[in-house]
């Protein structure tokens, strides 16, 4: 049979019927008939037989509490019903309802973030799954361990388009670790705990598991495997955790030598647990560390060597320690273009010694002098071993300019009074207050945009794990959802989610949420009536030409009213501590409104394509 | 606000720098731009279902463009064998394989190409051949030692092995006559010696 694009369709058929038809329709009679039969029977007729049997939803449970999972998060539906039909016999683990996927993702992110384990979100086929895609990617790009699980149609309706039928596993194919899936019950123990295994282990990242909804309902025995078995069963994934000895050497080698040297802490030392190690490498070899977003929390601010936040709104003195180093010591990082700028002018007198636990970060996006594959702790650990310990006075001229330039950066954009030009508060000044009153020891969840950027320089960090943050995909709307998760997982620490209101109102229907499973996440909503990073854009690259960046906002009290969420809005300086403090004060969820200078822009500002050196610092008005 | 000036042109961002006494630094070399030449990898992976859609899909995610790509399982059913040919850097193209590792069901990939190795490629063409033709293009079959595998009214079907440019100069040659259909499977390759790397896996 011939078929091209175009021809005409077949002559209606002839009077006589072939006996076999011409469809990939099964014969009536056959194994694949009965099949698909039951299967769209399943799909009309819901519940179990009351006779309870271990089904292949029990099994799933059983696999997430094996692998020490409390809480996910998940919105049910037609196909992921046979789970919920169950959910009610494991009471320990703890099904939190969101109003939305992608808030279920990206809750599962923070509390992964915050914990260091595997967040789990859920979600039922078809659109269900595609919700919970934008918080799988913003996973995958800042490395976080996640287990994603969609429910899917009975595996004889796969292909023929059913109701909320979708190809997730090809969706997520590209943007996940790895992805699975599962048709038969028999598979499950195997598939989840490999899933885990392969989120959790090497660089983090997010893995994908399809079910179908017959494998949820069928009688299984099947039992759960031991670690050996997932990874013996797993031949293709063997991350490389220790650094070549040779590398680790050289390295060691380049340190000695150098005399300008910066360490870059990434995100990869938290994942590894090395801020102790990062520290203790830092003092003996007395090397000052920048840290990237994601690797904020890696060194306290407060301890002598911590320089600061680099990259394209990082500190200027940051910056242009980098610019001038002679070796980078880059670890768990990845030289993002946020981070670099123009590649062809970053860091033009450094050699780089670049450890990553992933091989293809190595020379992908700037070439290396030592590359070293490996676990950041492992790493590190080595390192102390091979460094020799550095008399600071030996460092005495490099760390007197080094003062000299942060003294000179940390002067400029900043709004010690609290009010802007225009009258308005000043986002720096009220993070700042966020960071005081919270004596840093809170965790902080970014939205994106200048928010994020606010966040990342003025709260004062002290804590790893404290700061959550859409890095890689820049996923505008996670703040909220992210901080739900990460109270959840750290709750004795205050969650603090800082949203813009652009952000805010992508997802702030998980303020319900918030208020049904009594989630104390305190909202602090810089609202400058803009999308501000857009706008500052526009006014700086494009002419000012601002299209689509004026933004129309809801009264966000009356909003948090409807939601039963307590708030309070500041507009003046003198407001800024009173509000934050009644958050602090609320037994639950609160919201506190910021009204925000409408036109600040975050400073300094690395236009995209320009090198580090290249920073603008002022911008109009005299006092940016 | 301050935007452009008059001309329509942005201020000068203000701009600092370090200026170490020795005078403007040479750009920093980017990773790769070396020349570009005709790569093979050789992926060994498990023979699972979307293995091949997982290969494919990253390789174009990341923006690399496959010349070829040959599957099959090898002489044990569960390990699959690729052979893919691609133009590209050294630098590019390592970082192909380096992403290819990354992938749960890969498990070794080797590019061979400055290795000496036995390359092969079959094409089937469909050639034009008309009572006047058939016997001059039979005889361009033989001399490129080729082999007819069917003959019909108005044309032949030629199976040639060879290099890809083996193939490709015998598809040259017959263009005159006519070439109804051309399929070829790409390239598979093996590196030459007793070395093995589907053994190299099992070790």
């Amino acid at each position: 049979m011939t078929i091209a694009k175009g021809d005409p369709a077949d002559p209606p058929p002839t009077a006589t019927r072939p006996t076999t038809r011409r469809s990939h329709v099964p014969n009536d009679g056959t194994a694949e008939a009965a099949a698909v039969e039951r299967a769209r029977k399943g799909m009309l007729h819901e519940g179990r037989d009351l006779k309870r049997t271990r089904i292949g939803a029990d099994v799933l449970c059983e696999a997430l509490l094996r692998q020490g999972v409390d809480v996910f998060f998940s919105y049910p539906g037609g196909v992921i019903l046979p789970l919920y039909d169950i959910l009610g016999d494991y009471p320990e683990l703890r099904h939190v309802l969101v109003r939305h996927e992608q808030g279920g993702a990206h809750a599962a992110d923070g509390y992964a973030r915050v914990t260091g384990r595997v967040g789990v979100c859920m979600g039922t086929s078809g659109p269900g799954a595609t919700n919970l895609v934008t918080g799988i990617g913003t996973a995958l790009l800042d490395s976080v361990p996640m287990v994603a699980i969609t429910g899917n149609v009975p595996a004889a309706l796969i292909g023929k388009d059913a109701f909320q039928e979708i190809d997730i596993n090809g969706i997520t194919l590209p943007m996940t670790k790895h992805n699975y899936l599962v048709r038969d019950a028999d598979d499950l123990p195997r598939v989840v705990a490999e899933a885990f295994h392969i989120a959790r282990t090497g660089r983090p990242g997010p893995v994908h598991i399809d079910i179908t909804k017959d494998a949820l309902q069928q009688e299984t025995r099947a039992q759960h495997p031991t670690e050996a078995e997932i990874v013996a069963g797993l031949p293709g994934f063997r991350p490389n955790l220790d650094g070549h000895p040779r590398q680790l050497k050289l390295a060691a080698a380049e340190i000695a030598a150098a005399k300008r040297p910066v360490i870059l802490a990434g995100h990869g030392i938290l994942h590894a647990k090395a801020w102790d190690d990062l520290v203790a490498f830092a003092e003996k070899a007395q090397i000052p560390v920048a840290w990237t977003l994601l690797g904020i929390g890696a060194i306290s601010e407060t301890h002598p060597l911590a320089y600061g936040y680099m990259g394209m709104h990082g500190w200027k003195h940051v910056n242009r320690a980098i610019q001038s180093a002679d070796l980078l010591i880059a670890i768990g990082m990845r030289f993002d273009d946020r981070v670099t700028g123009n590649v062809r002018t970053y860091a033009p007198y450094a050699r780089i010694i670049h450890a990553d636990i992933d091989p293809a970060e190595i020379g992908k996006n700037v070439a290396v002098e030592v590359p070293i594959v490996g676990d950041a702790k492992r790493v590190l650990q080595a390192l102390i071993g091979l460094v020799d310990e550095v008399d600071p006075s030996t460092r005495a001229d490099y760390f007197a300019q080094l003062a000299d330039w942060k003294e000179d950066s940390l002067a400029s954009s900043w709004h010690g009074s609290g009010a802007w030009r225009d009258g308005l508060l000043s986002a720096d000044y009220v993070i700042e207050r966020i960071g005081e009153l919270t004596d840093h020891q809170a965790t902080y969840v970014a939205d994106v945009g200048q928010n994020q950027m606010w966040l990342a320089r003025y709260a004062g960090f002290r804590n790893p794990n404290s700061h959550v943050s859409s890095g890689g995909l820049g996923t505008m709307g996670f703040s909220v959802p992210a901080a739900m998760g990460a109270a959840l997982g750290r709750p004795d620490r205050e969650t603090w989610a800082i949203t813009g209101d652009g952000g805010f109102q992508m997802t702030f229907q998980e303020l319900m949420t918030l208020v049904q499973d009594h989630i104390p996440v305190k909202i602090a909503l810089l609202d400058n009536k803009k999308l501000g990073m857009i706008r500052q854009w526009q006014e700086i690259i494009y002419a000012g030409n601002y299209h689509s960046s004026h933004l129309l906002g809801p009264d966000f009290l009356k909003l948090a009213d409807a939601f039963g969420v307590p708030a309070v809005k500041a507009s003046t300086p003198a407001e800024v501590d009173d509000a934050i403090r009644f958050a602090q004060g609320v037994d639950g969820p609160a919201l506190v409104w910021f009204e925000t200078a409408e036109e600040q822009n975050v400073f300094p500002m690395m236009p995209a394509g320009k090198g580090l050196s290249d920073l603008i610092e002022k911008w109009g008005g005299a006092d940016e | 606000m301050s935007g452009p000036d008059s001309n329509g042109r942005l201020p000068a961002a203000t701009t600092h720098g370090p200026t170490p006494a020795h005078g403007a630094p040479p750009p920093r070399a980017l990773p790769g731009g070396g020349a570009m030449r005709r790569h093979v990898l050789i992926a060994v992976v498990l023979n699972k279902p979307g293995v091949l859609n997982r290969v494919s899909s990253l390789m174009r995610a990341r923006n690399f463009n496959i010349d070829s790509l040959a599957v099959s399982h090898t002489d044990s059913e569960d390990i699959s064998r690729m052979t893919i040919t691609l133009h590209g850097d050294d630098v590019a193209v390592e970082q192909a394989a380096k992403q290819l590792y990354r992938l749960i069901d890969v498990l070794k990939v080797q590019d061979v190409t400055g290795e000496p190795t036995v390359q092969q490629e079959l094409a089937l063409v469909k050639i034009r051949a008309t009572d006047s033709t058939r016997a001059e293009v039979l005889k361009l079959v033989d001399l490129s030692r080729g082999r007819v595998v069917d003959v019909a009214d108005g044309s032949v079907i030629v199976e040639v092995t060879g290099s890809e440019s083996e193939v490709d100069a015998f598809v040259a040659l017959v263009r005159t006559y006519g070439i109804k259909e051309l399929v070829r499977t790409g390239a598979v390759v093996m590196a030459r010696g007793s070395g093995s790397i589907e053994e190299a896996i099992k070790r």
